[in-house]
């Protein structure tokens, strides 16, 4: 009996080892656990510290203008200010973002050869953004546009469409003309 | 009593007077008052006692050992380059805070600061230069040092252990190296770290682009690449998080490394000691 306790009382006494339940092991995982709680709860907060809730960066929908302003072709006229080429063709209208989908520097648009070149590692893409040559693997990016009621151009980076899915046919991909 | 003592004193100083001279009376009174004593705490003799004592009772030379084997530091053999990265660590600590007082880590001053050292910032071109030459040569002793270690089999048991924490310090010495480069903010170091945030965008698990990340719900603005630029591109967050890591999280983290590295190497066997 010495290392045994009894528990309960009449015929229904059970009886437990001192060994699987005591009260240095009750409060030895009492103790360890509220230490180990407090450092994950630590730790996850460091974590978290590390993502932003608020962020300065540039607005991520925004208006270009209007259809009128674009002649057919691509237009850099956003380039400097929204990373983006505005590409008007005979039927629609469509935003390739200006990010090399090799290693994302911004690629130049060379109007005389006819085709997008990134400076960084010689990748080439068709003015629909098509890579052509170097090491881009896949075409480049359109952002969604929209037209609002008055008729301007709204492009929307939250949602992007990807040729190599079949996504440049979809409807938000380009504004029919 | 008291008088008794000072006159015995003054006795000693006449004989020694006339032994050593002024100069020497000075030195030996120098050497033997309380001050200096406790300064240092070891007998003068040159003996093999005292000469262990400077060493173990020096708190920046106790890491080392107190006697090394005669082939153990012989430079054919270990080339000195843990001790030349060690050294190299230590240029760009100091010349790395003396920057610091010229340098504002945002969008707007970093450029120009750069510039303002190598222009007109006294000494500011020679420090510049100190840091960045420093630095190119700490990456090449690193790999340096871990080659010696390969070619003379000093990764073996039970130095395995310590060759995991070099492997460790080996990827912070790369990752000061990599957060360094974007302080400048110049076309070099902007786009070179917007390609190498790139790449963590396909981190597993953790990056959106990355397998597993589009199933496990990451996105450009909850990513691991969010995480280290502190937004979805590269900006003045991103400047800010590599001038603090650069400047303060990643040299904490390998200073506690290097006291490890250091003691687990009198630990496994010395320098370059047979076992």
């Amino acid at each position: 009996m010495s290392n045994q306790t009894t528990v309960g009382e009449g015929t229904e006494a059970r009886t437990i080892a001192d060994k699987t339940v005591s009260r240095r092991r009750f409060f030895y995982f009492m103790g360890w656990g509220f230490i180990g709680i407090f450092l994950i709860t630590i730790l996850g907060s460091v974590i978290r510290f590390f993502f932003p809730r608020i962020l300065y960066e540039p607005p991520t929908r925004y208006k270009v203008g209007h259809l009128f302003e674009y002649t057919l072709g691509v237009s850099g006229k956003f380039k400097k200010q929204f990373r983006i080429w505005v590409v008007r063709e005979v039927d629609k209208l469509y935003v390739i973002e200006a990010k090399c989908t090799h290693l994302g520097c911004t690629p130049n648009w060379l109007a005389a050869e006819g085709k997008f070149k990134c400076p960084c590692h010689g990748s080439g893409f068709t003015p629909d953004g098509i890579n052509i040559e170097g090491p881009a693997p896949r075409p480049l990016e359109r952002f969604k546009v929209e037209l609002t009621e008055d008729g301007e151009i709204v492009v929307d980076e939250s949602s992007r469409f990807r040729g190599e899915r079949g996504e440049w046919s979809k409807p938000g991909a380009f504004i029919p003309v | 009593m008291a008088n008794k003592t000072d006159k015995r004193d003054k006795l000693k100083i006449r004989e020694l007077l006339k032994e050593k001279g002024i100069s020497g009376v000075i030195k030996d009174l120098i050497l033997n008052s309380q001050i200096w004593r406790s300064f240092f705490r070891h007998g003068l003799e040159d003996t093999s006692k005292n000469r262990m004592l400077t060493t173990i009772s020096n708190v920046f030379l106790h890491l080392h050992a107190a006697k090394v084997k005669r082939h153990a530091p012989l430079f054919s053999f270990t080339w000195c380059m843990g001790g030349t990265t060690f050294f190299l660590f230590l240029v760009l600590t100091i010349t790395g805070v003396f920057l610091m007082f010229y340098y504002h880590p945002n969008v707007r001053d970093a450029y120009w600061d750069m510039k303002g050292l190598e222009y007109h910032v006294p000494f500011g071109m020679l420090l510049r230069n100190l840091h960045r030459w420093g630095a190119h040569l700490m990456i090449i002793t690193v790999w340096f040092h871990m080659f010696r270690v390969f070619m003379t089999g000093s990764y073996k048991s039970p130095r395995e252990f310590n060759w995991g924490v070099g492997v460790v310090l080996l990827v912070l010495t790369l990752l000061l190296s990599f957060t360094g480069y974007l302080l400048p903010w110049d076309q070099l170091g902007f786009w070179a770290v917007t390609v190498g945030t790139n790449m963590a965008r396909a981190t597993p698990l953790l990056g959106h682009e990355g397998p597993f990340g589009e199933q496990l719900g990451m996105t450009a603005y909850n990513d691991i690449r969010f995480a280290l630029l502190g937004g979805s591109l590269v900006g003045g967050n991103a400047l800010l998080r590599a001038y603090i890591w650069h400047c303060i999280g990643l040299p904490l983290i390998v200073g506690i490394f290097m006291i490890v590295h250091f003691w687990r190497i009198r630990k496994d066997g010395g320098i370059s000691g047979k076992l």
